[in-house]
């Protein structure tokens, strides 16, 4: 397989191994030391690691000052770019910046309303103008031309290509669940390379979801990779099961959780059990693994996951 | 038809507390359709207005008027001579009425009454619900006849946001996602292949991007 960019994250996918990626949240504070010493606990853990674009619409340390960072402490990211707060003139310019400075590869999302404010727990920015100028999907194919035709969106050429490795999402158990599968093949045929899925829980569902990608020749044509949130108690399964929307999580998860002696061993348990679930699937390429704000917790999980060592560590 | 809702009343007294005489104008349009700006909203609002200023000891004197429509001088020019004598007029039109107002009688200064929300309709009785947010380039065609302009939260052009969630947006759980409508109508309509091709970013241009939109009707200038 032919490699684009280079990146870390496509050579491993390239080489066909099980890609491991883990979610690094920037700060809500100015400090590089926060993202540094996240870095530090990650460091060789994963292929490539996400860095978010103002999550939930709370304002944090941007994506690419933080991923910049993590290049700096020797971290692939996956910069995230959300369409929320950007037009098409800002982003275009954020990723020309964002490749000089050593970003290879990009998550296109649409990104949380701006009423989201971190579920309630904060204020945000309920009554920021959104922007919306361009789409998750039109943002896949704004990347692509600036990699492939080094072409910007309007149609004025820049000097040189910014060839970016193109990830999206996808949301297979979210409502039209028939319409999940059209909407993957969209972002695929406006050019994503990757896959990183919303948060699966129920494999069942899971499974027959990546089945009808399959029937439609979608898992071959790019890699997905199963996102997985490690749970640690009952209470944030049901709160993500009830205010989620696309994360579905059986009651039996809940119930193993709640009836835990200790939960947390029961969460990287459960995290495992999901881990080798996807690995048995055939239409997919790796897992995408968060623990929100709980970092330290991934090594130790992906260790016993058997997918240590990483195949490139540099 | 152009949906208003009524300001305050506190907000309306504080804009016109330097006044003794004032025009009160209604519509005849779309406001009054909506109940809040018609013949009716304008005796009552008079009336909650005078009993107002007469308990903080300031009277005041309302002239009381509702063109046919307060969006074309022909409508308005009939209250001229009424509005010698008011030394400010309070509007109950939309931002449309008040501002035609304005421009026909620089020396008077024309307050809004009301608050303008959008273009829409009635949905079940004396509720009314947004559906075009006049974006100039219409695209109702392949989206079954259901706006994603004005209805989506993200006026997403490609399919549902990870936010949708059984049929209801994660902006407001009162509101249906909008692209799960469109979904379902083209399904029922047999063409869900609408839905396949990838819809190219808009030009906003024709929307509120490039200022100011004007429509000129050749066939009927003079």
């Amino acid at each position: 397989m032919k490699t684009l960019v280079g990146s870390n994250l496509e050579r491993v996918l390239a080489e066909g191994h099980f890609a491991v990626t883990a979610e690094v949240g920037p700060p809500r504070g100015p400090e590089a030391e926060v993202v540094k010493k996240k870095a530090g606990i990650l460091r060789g853990v994963a292929d490539a690691y996400n860095v978010t674009d103002n999550q939930t619409a709370v304002v944090r340390m941007s994506s690419i000052a933080a991923s910049k960072i993590l290049l700096q402490e020797g971290l692939e990211p996956v910069m995230q770019i959300v369409c929320r707060d950007r037009n098409r003139i800002a982003i275009q310019s954020d990723l020309l910046g964002a490749w000089a400075l050593g970003m290879r590869n990009v998550l296109c999302l649409s990104g949380d309303h701006q009423s989201a404010g971190a579920g309630g727990k904060l204020n945000g920015h309920p009554g920021a103008k959104n922007v919306y100028d361009i789409d998750s999907i039109q943002l896949i194919s704004v990347v692509k031309g600036l990699r492939d035709e080094a072409v910007q969106d309007g149609g004025d050429s820049i000097s040189s290509a910014a060839p970016f490795f193109i990830g999206a999402a996808w949301t297979p158990l979210g409502p039209p669940e028939k319409f999940r599968t059209i909407r993957l093949a969209k972002k695929i045929n406006a050019g994503a390379d990757f896959i990183q899925t919303q948060a699966v829980y129920d494999i069942k569902r899971f499974s027959e979801a990546v089945r009808r990608a399959e029937d439609m020749g979608l898992a071959e044509k790019t890699a997905i990779l199963a996102g997985i949130i490690i749970p640690r108690s009952a209470g944030m399964l049901r709160y993500m099961n009830n205010n989620v929307p696309g994360i579905e999580v059986p009651d039996e998860l809940i119930g193993r959780m709640k009836d835990a002696a200790d939960p947390h061993e029961e969460g990287i348990k459960i995290t495992l059990e999901l881990i080798d679930a996807a690995r048995n699937l055939s239409g997919i390429k790796g897992v995408h693994l968060q623990a929100i704000e709980a970092e330290g917790l991934l090594p130790d999980v992906i260790k016993a996951a058997g997918l240590l060592p990483r195949p490139h560590v540099y | 038809m152009i949906v208003a809702d009524r300001k305050p009343l506190e907000e309306i007294l504080d804009s016109i507390k330097d006044y003794k005489k004032i025009m009160l104008m209604g519509c005849g349009g779309c406001v009054t359709i909506c109940f809040s700006g018609g013949v009716k909203a304008v005796e009552l609002l008079a009336s909650q207005i005078k009993i107002a200023r007469k308990k903080q000891g300031k009277p005041i004197e309302i002239i009381e008027c509702t063109p046919e429509r307060q969006c074309e001088f022909e409508f308005i020019d009939a209250f001229k001579k009424d509005l010698e004598s008011a030394e400010a007029v309070l509007s109950i039109a939309c931002g449309v009425g008040v501002q035609t107002m304005s421009e026909r009688h620089e020396d008077t200064i024309t307050i809004p009454g009301q608050n303008t929300k959008f273009m829409g309709y009635p949905v079940e009785h004396a509720l009314w619900e947004e559906r075009c947010a006049g974006c100039g380039n219409c695209v109702l065609e392949w989206t079954g006849g259901i706006c994603p302009i004005a209805r989506c939260a993200k006026k997403l052009l490609n399919g549902p946001c990870g936010g949708s969630s059984n049929g209801v947006c994660e902006v407001d759980k009162d509101t249906d996602c909008v692209w799960q409508l469109i979904y379902d109508r083209l399904k029922k309509l047999n063409k869900l292949e609408n839905l396949m091709v990838v819809r190219q970013p808009k030009d906003w241009r024709t929307s509120t991007d490039a200022g100011q939109r004007r429509v000129k009707f050749e066939e009927a200038m003079l």
